[in-house]
């Protein structure tokens, strides 16, 4: 049980997915102007990356490793999750419309998310068995939403001071994610 | 002639992929802890990129426009199990260093962005040179930030020594913070120099580019980012 909670723990803050391994960038930077857009980013990756992860883990376990087909990992897993995107979008669209009035206009970006795909392959090569990728998936989609949601609170608020031109927008919202990250490092001591 | 020219040249400095387009971050920051690995990253990527350019722009009048991206993705793909497999073959140690972010250039917003902003509209020759040159532009960009990360944080440039006796790298450059921060202030430089060049010629000065993802092909709510 112990082992479960540090790697839960672990894969939030210590090895944030973001701030720590650099994946999932491009929509950090890009969706965290206002943290309403923020938070439904946030959630929509927890939910994608969680079944992605799962759905890619059985995948190579009963269609690529039996068949000999490992070199295709890449190929198969990026169709996986685009097709996975494409039918959670179609589900919750005919099931749950709130849920996809709130989540729908983000799932389209998810596709081309690295760290959804990123997660999927960590999992595969630190050798994870099923119980555990759903763990290790949902805690780093977690990790995500919760440096996402910090960073567009600090960004609501810097978009009213004022700043030398040159610094406004993409930069020092980089800038800021640098610090954030720098705060983050201090959790390597925690595990 | 002169327009392949203008095709090539504008991923040089105009439309600088990680600088001007804001595009394709990841790699941008994750491998360049040293100038080797921001070069190893920047080939795998030319290679894809100008293939799949040309690809596409093959294909650009055979697929349907509903299922383009698809289509995009499945290209990219089996380019980058190419990329992984002669990586593997021929310089198996860089492959080791970028990790997961080989396989991870198939999501890289480049590769896609270009083959739905340009390869789908263009001529194969025209998307070739578009596809060269921002994979140059990424290389150099990548290869740049890493010589400074190298530098600053280890004191050496592609394994090389080149700081003086007595110099203190600070390890805060090679790591995550370092490469947010390196990046943030290199943007706000690119941005102080357009505006300089602006005000010589009697224009306002203006914010930089923002984070455009609808260059982005798979990026369906561009307004939203």
């Amino acid at each position: 049980m112990q082992e479960y909670f540090l790697l839960f723990i672990g894969a939030i803050f210590v090895n944030n997915i973001v701030l720590a391994q650099y994946l999932g960038n491009c929509p950090f930077i890009g969706t965290s102007k206002e943290s309403g857009v923020a938070i439904g980013m946030g959630a929509a990756v927890v939910f994608v990356a969680t079944m992605a992860a799962a759905i890619t883990w059985l995948v190579q376990a009963y269609i690529l490793v039996p068949l000999g087909l490992g070199f295709l990992q890449t190929l198969a897993f990026i169709l996986v999750i685009a097709s996975l995107v494409q039918f959670v979008e179609m589900f919750l669209k005919k099931m749950v419309p709130p849920l996809y009035k709130s989540l729908g206009i983000f799932l389209p970006l998810i596709t081309t998310n690295c760290a959804v795909m990123g997660i999927a392959l960590i999992c595969q090569r630190e050798e994870l068995d099923l119980k555990t990728t759903i763990l290790f998936s949902f805690a780093s989609g977690l990790g995500f939403m919760l440096a996402l949601v910090l960073l567009a609170g600090i960004r609501e608020r810097l978009a009213v001071r004022r700043l030398p031109i040159a610094m406004r927008g993409t930069p020092i919202g980089l800038v800021m994610a640098g610090l954030m990250s720098l705060a983050f490092f201090a959790f390597k001591g925690m595990i | 002639m002169s327009k392949l020219w203008k095709e090539f040249s504008k991923g040089l400095w105009k439309e600088l992929p990680p600088f001007k387009l804001v595009l394709g971050l990841c790699p941008v920051l994750a491998v360049t802890n040293t100038a080797n690995n921001g070069l190893g990253m920047g080939a795998a990527v030319i290679f894809v990129l100008t293939l799949s350019n040309l690809l596409v722009s093959l294909v650009r009048k055979a697929i349907p426009a509903k299922v383009r991206i698809a289509c995009f993705i499945v290209i990219a793909a089996s380019l980058v199990v190419a990329v992984e497999l002669l990586m593997q073959a021929f310089s198996y140690p860089l492959y080791q260093q970028l990790g997961i972010f080989v396989p991870l250039i198939v999501v890289n917003c480049i590769i896609l962005g270009r083959a739905e902003a340009f390869a789908s509209k263009n001529p194969p020759l025209l998307s070739i040179a578009d596809g060269l040159g921002m994979g140059i532009g990424f290389t150099m960009s990548l290869t740049f930030l890493g010589s400074l990360r190298e530098i600053l944080g280890q004191g050496t440039w592609f394994g090389m020594h080149v700081t003086w006796d007595g110099f203190e790298p600070f390890g805060f450059m090679v790591q995550a913070p370092g490469a947010f921060v390196s990046l943030g202030v290199l943007l706000a430089l690119m941005n102080f120099m357009e505006n300089v060049r602006r005000k010589r010629r009697g224009l306002k000065a203006v914010e930089g580019p923002s984070h455009d993802c609808g260059s982005c092909g798979a990026c369906g709510s561009s307004s939203k980012c």
